[in-house]
Order: structure tokens, then sequence, then C-alpha cells
């Protein structure tokens, strides 16, 4: 291994353990390849240099003076900038908060920075974390580190991106329907979304409040493990968090599969997954059965379904989410003259993206008067249905394989239609709607582009996804696959 | 002109008295300077979220069973979704379909009658910030401090059973004295604590039909409230009776003007889009933890003036008064037990106490005068010790300094004359000072004019003479 | 179940949205073609089923009735576009 930045997280912390390397040191490294790569990669909408190095300085103090040190003391990390950071600006992706300033945390920051993290800057997503590549940014779109010409996947496309080019060996992202998992996948590095619950939404900027997670990016699995420990828990300022103790999640990256029963819904290898797609599907899926696990199909009937019910029930969550962006007490506000509604209108139209707009209206037109019932009760019926399918499932499998995106990393601009777009989180919606875990872990490449296995686990049973996934990585060096930046 | 019959429907907001506001940790109270009392979750910063608050969930508890109402074992919160500059996060969390308290009553006593007035519900939802505007300006000022407060919404049942601005009146002083007897609401409505806004709507008297009804905003007191009622009947019976159509809007009353006038349109039903709260979970609320509510509730305000009737032997008059507000009964208790006169304890209560109070705009719970004092006073007067008269001095000279009354007075000398020979002195030169009016009475029969001389006696013994002494010496005197 | 220009003014007003002509002609489109997606859910048979409208089957969650130290006024002030005398400031509103 080359340079403090090939290395993950848990080999550098290793390192500072015994005096190796200094967190300075790794945060330089961080900087200066992010100072490097970036202007191409685009995974960055802030760095914050300063009080990155300055937390890295304290870390190596404490360390120097041999008290105890978080989790996570000294790694360099990203946050998605949907992530509320005290003092540092927080857009959303947005025009409409380019200029907000939290006063507060976000409770998985004031979490990694008591787990000592340094916290080196915020990525690019897709508007209010609405997309699936990152172009619907209200500032510019991010690019694959594997090729600067395809989109890196989204709506977390920049914190991907970022560990992808070894930026940072760490990030979080947020997942509503898709958007850690498919980004992961599109990458090449790993990506958890974890059971609803099991993370604090409070200072994630919310989009769909019952679908919202936030879960980690990594580059191998004991990393995700790790950071996965550091965010997770109980937190009275979410009402929505369970109270349930955390395991330890780097005990669970077991790498043996031997005796677990996993299903392969049929229905998640539809007429949208390309066949290069599903041949590294499929081959790992027989490596896993190499390895000692049981596979067998199943089916999961109201999958196809999933995709029109979250359509309704995302946007008209985010319809009523993002009625506080009204231009008076934060973000813009329109420079043109108007009485108070005009106000909100003109802002409103000025600092949204099309996208955002487009959502809005669906979401506020499914709730309306004389369509409750037909669109919004409805899908929240079909969401009963999906989670059914599940449970039913699980009575048989412990985890069930399916690809992650239907297909590998897309050209920028080629999914001009909003509505081709949205097929690209078929995979990974129903997850969200059952409010189960899901892990994208990468399995191969189809035309040098990669491709991502997804885990999906019974609510609660992160343990399982990191032992799968610990077993095929372990017998893999997809992990250890760089993209060839020209540096 | 045929008969109109007033139909009114009472929505009131009662400000729950709380430590800290509904969904955050913010402190829940009155005035200070604006915008020093908000948090992320009041401002509805983005990424905040709500946490509910265990008290004002157990105050609408505590309201719903005073109120006979039955209580959802399956409460939820919904979003109310609208725009405006003082609801920070472009939609209020509130309840919508199941709310905690439904189906409930309570009782008014008007002209000596008792109507049963049927509640639809009680619910919780969180309070708007502030808006206001300097005059002038061209531009509106926004307070958030009162934002993200608790309240409870109570609202009257449909078909209404409201049928005059009396009613309407007796309804919310009733509403008034359990909310503050159960401790849920201080009742200020000067200080927008509890609010109303009557729909008024007329009807021809003896039809079923119910015609466009008008919602009344801004009425800060008992009286506004009536009257803007009064006053809406009238505008809209005049209305009718010229073939104009009544329409269907929100009129805010004017105290200067004594009017109600038009606000705006009421849209047709404004679109909310209710939906679950995703952000918070739902209540489940067991028979124990509503047996451990009732369990805290006082002696409501019905129940406790029955009682004040029955053990005091007081008129529904005085037992109606003195329970308006707990703090009223207890003081009145305390007073009448340690007193061993409770009708005039309520008298003095009633009349100099509460003249005095309401002169200094001051509450019985920061009277001058504890009942413990009150009761003293009383005492010297069933005593014999000073005269009735006297005592309406004594109290102002407690109510100004504070002092127990057998100290005042001591000092003051104010004690009645017991020495019958002083008496039967001042007597006896009032007789002298007087004879053409001693001829009158004894003489030519002007019995009347025997006032006179008690009034003198009286006014030279400065009020320390035992009237009943007075009279009997008087009498005796004239039959001499 | 498509919607009219007229429609989409009248979800575009409810939305705070204010949108050019083309705008409005752009959304109606999307928002159709999204319509037409979800004609699919009215072939299913929902009869008895409950909507999901939490992921998890929590309940009362509640907070003791304590105070906690609100923000300072600048930090509640300081992303204002307008502030004043302590307040936000808005276009007068003007009622009726």
């Amino acid at each position: 291994m080359g340079t403090l930045t090939d290395w993950t997280a848990h080999e550098a912390l290793e390192r500072m353990g015994r005096g190796e390397v200094t967190s300075r040191e790794l945060t330089q490294a961080a900087l200066e390849r992010i100072a490097s790569v970036d202007s191409e990669v685009k995974a960055f909408l802030t760095v914050t240099p300063e009080e990155a190095l300055a937390q890295a300085d304290t870390i190596d103090a404490r360390r120097k003076r041999g008290e105890p040190v978080g989790l996570l003391a000294g790694i360099p990390l990203a946050l998605k900038d949907n992530l509320c950071t005290t003092g540092v600006k927080t857009t959303a992706g947005s025009q409409i908060l380019h200029n907000f300033v939290p006063p507060y945390d976000a409770t998985v920051v004031r979490k990694l920075r008591e787990a000592g993290a340094v916290l080196i800057g915020k990525t690019n997503l897709d508007e209010f974390a609405m997309g699936s590549s990152t172009e619907n940014s209200g500032f510019f779109t991010s690019r694959n580190p594997w090729d600067l010409t395809r989109v890196p996947g989204g709506s977390s496309g920049g914190s991907a991106a970022a560990v992808a080019a070894r930026e940072v060996p760490l990030a979080l992202g947020s997942d509503t329907g898709g958007s850690i998992r498919q980004p992961a996948s599109l990458c090449g590095v790993i990506g958890l979304k974890p059971t609803y619950g099991r993370v604090s939404r409070y200072g994630l900027i919310a989009y769909a409040s019952s679908l919202d997670q936030i879960g980690p990016f990594s580059r191998d699995v004991t990393d995700c493990a790790l950071l996965l420990n550091a965010i997770s828990g109980h937190d009275p300022l979410d009402s929505t968090s369970v109270d349930l103790p955390v395991p330890d999640f780097t005990a669970a990256c077991i790498p043996d599969v031997k005796g677990l029963r996993l299903g392969v819904p049929k229905e998640y290898f539809g007429a949208g997954v390309t066949a290069e797609v599903a041949e590294a599907v499929w081959g790992a899926i027989d490596y896993l059965m190499e390895l000692g696990a049981t596979v067998e199909e199943c089916s999961l009937p109201t999958t196809e379904y999933g995709l029109a019910a979250y359509y309704i029930l995302a946007p008209a969550e985010c319809s009523s989410n993002l009625a506080r962006f009204d231009g008076v007490k934060y973000g813009l506000r329109t420079k043109e003259l108007a009485g108070h509604i005009g106000l909100t209108e003109k802002t409103r139209d000025e600092g949204f993206g099309a996208e955002v707009k487009q959502r809005i209206m669906i979401g506020t037109y499914a709730l309306s008067a004389g369509y409750y019932d037909a669109y919004y009760k409805r899908a929240q019926q079909v969401r009963t249905l999906i989670r059914l399918d599940f449970e039913r499932a699980f009575e048989t499998f412990d985890a069930l394989l399916t690809p992650t995106s239907p297909v590998p990393a897309f050209k920028i601009g080629e999914k001009s239609d909003p509505l081709e777009m949205k097929l690209a989180d078929v995979c990974t919606l129903p997850v969200n709607m059952a409010g189960l875990p899901g892990i994208s872990i990468p399995c191969g490449f189809a035309n040098g582009l990669p491709v991502g296995l997804q885990l999906i686990g019974k609510a609660f049973d992160e343990a399982t996804l990191f032992r799968i996934a610990s077993a095929y990585e372990q017998a893999t060096d997809w992990h250890q696959r760089c993209p060839a930046l020209s540096v | 002109m045929p008969e109109y019959e007033p139909v009114v429907g009472m929505e009131c907001h009662a400000e729950l008295l709380t430590e800290s506001k509904m969904f955050c940790g913010c402190r829940n109270t009155f005035g200070g300077e604006p915008n020093t009392r908000c948090c992320p979750v009041c401002l509805g910063l983005p990424g905040s979220l709500p946490v509910m608050n265990k008290t004002a969930v157990e105050h609408v508890m505590r309201t719903a069973l005073a109120l006979n109402c039955r209580i959802n074992p399956h409460a939820k919160f919904d979003r109310k979704n609208y725009f405006y500059p003082d609801l920070p996060k472009g939609y209020q969390i509130s309840e919508y379909d199941v709310p905690i308290g439904v189906q409930g009553w309570l009782d008014i006593e008007v002209n000596g009658e008792t109507k049963r007035i049927h509640i639809r519900r009680v619910h919780l939802e969180e309070d708007t910030g502030k808006l206001f505007h300097m005059a002038g300006e061209e531009e509106s000022h926004v307070d958030y401090n009162r934002s993200g407060v608790p309240l409870m919404e109570i609202v009257t049942d449909f078909p209404p059973d409201i049928h005059s601005p009396d009613e309407s009146r007796a309804y919310l002083m009733k509403l008034r004295a359990i909310l503050t007897t159960i401790g849920v609401c201080d009742g200020k409505m000067e200080e927008g604590s509890l609010r109303c806004e009557p729909n008024v709507s007329i009807r021809i008297k003896g039809t079923e039909e119910f015609n466009t009804k008008t919602e009344i905003k801004n009425l800060n007191s008992f009286r506004a409230v009536q009257r803007g009622i009064e006053y809406e009947v009238e505008r809209q019976s005049a209305l009718l009776e010229r073939g104009e159509k009544i329409i269907q809007e929100t009129r805010g009353w004017s105290e200067a003007k004594q009017q109600t006038f038009s606000q705006r349109a009421k849209e047709v039903e404004q679109e909310y889009r209710y939906f679950p709260e995703p952000d918070l979970v739902p209540l489940h609320i067991t028979e124990e933890w509503i047996e451990a509510v009732r369990a805290t509730l006082p002696e409501l305000p019905d129940v406790r003036a029955r009682r004040f009737r029955e053990e005091y032997g007081l008129p529904a008059y005085d037992a109606a008064f003195l329970t308006d507000t707990r703090a009223l009964a207890d003081y009145f208790e305390e007073a009448a037990q340690q007193s061993g006169d409770a009708k005039a304890v309520s008298n003095w209560i009633m009349g100099d106490l509460a003249r005095l109070l309401n002169a200094g705009a001051k509450e019985i719970g920061d009277s001058p005068i504890s009942a413990k004092d009150l009761a003293a006073m009383v005492k010297l007067i069933v005593e014999g010790t000073i005269s009735g008269k006297i005592a309406k001095t004594l109290i102002e000279e407690m109510y100004t300094t504070g002092s127990e009354p057998a100290v005042i007075v001591e000092e003051k000398g104010w004690k009645t004359i017991k020495d019958s020979g002083a008496v039967q002195a001042i007597v006896d030169k009032v007789f002298a000072d007087n004879p053409e009016i001693v001829v009158a009475i004894k003489e030519k029969g002007q019995t009347q004019k025997r006032g006179f001389l008690v009034g003198q006696v009286m006014k030279a013994a400065q009020g320390k003479a035992d009237p009943q002494e007075v009279n009997r010496l008087i009498d005796a005197k004239l039959n001499e | 179940m498509a919607l009219s220009r007229e429609e989409v003014r009248k979800v575009a007003l409810l939305a705070r949205l204010e949108l050019t002509d083309d705008e409005i002609d752009e959304q109606a489109k999307h928002i159709n073609d999204l319509l037409k997606t979800f004609e699919t859910l009215q072939q299913l048979d929902v009869t008895g089923i409950e909507p999901t409208s939490h992921s998890i089957p929590i309940v009362n969650v509640l907070r003791e009735d304590r105070t906690l130290p609100s923000l300072p006024r600048e930090a509640v002030l300081a992303n204002a576009p307008e502030a004043r005398d302590g307040c936000f400031i808005v276009p007068r509103i003007v009622e009726g």
C-alpha cells in the first residue's frame, strides 16, 4: 500500500496508535489529494482545511499525552451537505440555502466530533437529496472517478466519489430511496443504509421523513462497521430513533457464510437490468454459494409497485418538509419587490431546481382534498404490502441478494427524462419503504465500470449483512481496485 | 320582522401551563424580548425534529376528563400545511382525525336555567409565532417566542347548542373556570392565553336549516365575546331584512369601534393537506394512564359549587361566583372555615374585596389581604368587637397596608363602644341638640325622623356604636 | 387522470411556486407522466390493508417537561435575510 490516502481508516487508526503517523499527516494528505483531484472529481462543495487541521492537531496532542481518544480519532471524513454542521455552510445542494450556516450540529456530526473524527468538508448532492446522479445539484455535477464523463450516482454522489477517489477513507451520506447504495454501486465502494431508526435523523435536512436514513461510505467492510458504530444509537432529539442497544458492528465482520440462507428475489432481475450487471451480480451470488451459503430464488410480488408508491409518498412528505423554505427566516430571499405571498413564491421559484419543484408539485397534488385516498393512502397501503412481502421472505432467508443498480454509471446528460432517471432506484427503494437495512458492496465491473451487489437484511440485523460482506470481501479484491485518476 | 335566533359555535384555544414548549425545551412563558426563546426546533430550522412534551399531553387528557370526553386510546398527530410568516415550518403539528378527547359536555347556568353544551373535540397542537406592525411602516415584524407553545383547541359540537350571546359568555366563563381549576391554563384572555373565535349565524326561530356563518377574531375579553356576537347577530339580521346575502368570511372585532369588520373572505375550505406526522410516533393511551391522570384532578367547579351550597348554605349565585377560579374557591373556603360565618365572608369577597382587586387590576392570588386576615376581620364583626360600618373602612386599610385587622383596630381605636354609659351620653346629647326633631317624633307622630337621630348618634360615635344598642337606647328615650 | 393547465396552476399556488407559462407546461407534462405510473396502483387489491405511516412500531415517545437553553438571539437572527429590532422582517401583511 502506497500513500497515506490508500489506507483504510482502521489501518490508519492502527498506525496512529503505534505512533507511525499523525492525524495532521493524514489530514494533510487528504487535503492534498483533494486539491489535486477534486477539480476533476468535483465531490466537494465546501472544504474546511483550517478547522480540519486544528481538529487533527487536537487529536494528535491527546494521543501524545496518552489520553483516551474516540473511535475514529484523527481520521479525515467527509459529510454530505444535507447534514447540519455548526458554523459551516450547509446547502442541501440547493441555491435556496446557498448561504445557510447552521447554528447547531446534527446528532451524527456531534457523535463524530466526540469520536475524534476530522471533518474535512461537505460533499455535493442532488438538490435536497432528490436524484440519482448529482445532476440535480444547484451547484454542479460531480464526476465518477472511474470515468469522469459519467455520473457518480446520487443523491450522495459527492460522498461516494470522494471515497472512491481516495480523497477521504470515510464519508457519510443519506438514503431515502437508494441515495447511498446506488452511488456506492456506481463508484465501486461500500455504502450502507441502516435500519430505519438505527441512526438519528436530527440535523439531517429532511427529504422524506419516514424514509430518510443517514449511513456510511467506505472502501472496506471493517471501515463501514466502524463508522456505523460511531453514528448509531438512540437520540432523545429524534422521536423516530429506536431505543435499542447498538451491537459492535466490527465484531460482526466474521467472514463466514456457511449455513446462511440467502434469497434471490426474481423480480429484481427484470428488464431494466443490463446483461453485464446481471453477470457480475450472479458471479458474486455463485461465489457466495461456493463459500458455503445456501442460495435460493424467492419472490417479492409487490416489487413492481414500489416505484409508483415511492413517488407518491416521498414527494408528499417532501412537499411538506420543504414548505419551511419561504424566504423569511434563513436562506435565499428574492430581490424582487413583492408582498409576503409573492416573496415566498418568487423565492421558491428562484431557489429550487426543476426536479425539486416537480416533486413538490406532485406531492402537493397527492395530498390535496379528494386525492388523498386515491394516492397517498393507497401508496401507504402498498407500502404495507411491500413490508409484508419482505417479512414473508425473511421467514425463510437470513438475507436477500439483488443488484444495487440495474445499470452501471451512465453518461452525464444521458438520462434527460426525469421518469427514466427514477428507474435507477427500482432495486433500492423498496428497502426504504420497508425500513430495512441494505448494503451495496462492489462485485465486479461492466465494461470498466463498477457494479454493486445489494444485500438486504432483517430489521436491525446489520450484523448479518456485515458477515456476508466480510466473507465476500475476504475472498475477492474489488475493494482494492483504484480508479486511474490522473494526479 | 321574523324573530331570528343566533346559532353559535365556539372554537377556543388555550395555551397550556407547562415549563417548556410543545416540542422543544425552550421556556414557555409570556412576554420578554422577541426571539429570545427559540431553538432549531421551534424556529423550524432545516434538520430539526419535534419531541412531544408529556405534561402537555396530560393537560389535554385532564381537560378531556374534566369535560366528560371519551379519550381516544390511539391518538395521533398530523401536519396541517399552509404558508404564513408566523408559521416557521410551513405546517402546524396538530391533531386531525384522531384527537385525544371527543364527545364531551359542560353545563352552563343562564337565567336560572341549566343548559348542557356539547363539545365535539379537545385536541393538542402548537402555537404560531407573532406578527406585529409598527404604525406607518411597510413591513411586518415576526417574533417566534410563541412558536411551539403547547396549545389546546376545544370545539363545541354541531348542531350548536348555543343560541344567545349570554349563553356564549356563560360557556366561556365556565370553560375558563374549569381550565383554571384543573391547572392547565391561566385563562388570561388579555394576554392571549385563552382565545375564542365564535362562529355566528342566524336563522328564523323554529326552523331547522343553518345559514351562512361568519367567524369573529380578536375578541380579547368575555365582554368582547358577548358584544361581538351581539353585534354580528344584529348585522346579519339587518342584512337579511334588506334581502342581502351574508358572506362567509372572517371578521375582526374592533374594541374601539365596538364593531366587526371584514378581514378576508374565508376561502372555500382552506386546503390544509393533512397527513400523519412522520416525525412523531402515535400515542397509545392506556386505561392505567387515564386513571393516573384522573387521580390528579381537583374538585371541579360545578361539584365544588354544589358543595358550597350544601355545606355553607350559600345561594347559587354566590357559589358560582366563588368557584370561578380555583384560587378564589380556595381563598373563600379557607376564610369561611376560619371565620365562622361563610355567608359574611362570601359577601365581603364578592363586594368590597372584589371592588378593590378590580380597581388595582389584581387577581385573588395577589390580594394584599390574606384569607386568614379576612376571616379574622369577619370574626371581629361576629363577636361584636367592631361594627359592620367600621369594617368597611377597616378593609380598605387592610388592603393598603396588608396589616392584620386586630392590629389596625387597636391602633385606630375602632372597637365598638361597649360602655353603655358612654353611648347613653351620646344619645342624651343628640336628643338635647335636636329638640324640634324629638318633639316632631313624640308629639306629631313623624316617626320617619327617627332615622335622623340614629344617624346623628352613629356620627357622633364615629361609627363605633353598636347599632342595636343605639336603637334600643333611642327607643327607650323616645318612650320616656 | 391528467391535469389541466388550470389545475397545475392551482397546485403551484398551494405550493407557493411562481411558475412561468412554460414552466407550467413542463410541470404538467412531468406530473401527468408520473400520474400514469400511479394508475398501476389502482389495480392492487388493498382491502383490509392498514396504511403504513411509520416504519417502526414505536408509541409514546415523550419527554419530561423541562426547560433547556434557547439559542442566543444573534444565532436566531444570523441567517435572517432581513432583521431589525430583534425581529425577522417581512413585507407588511395586510388583512383584508
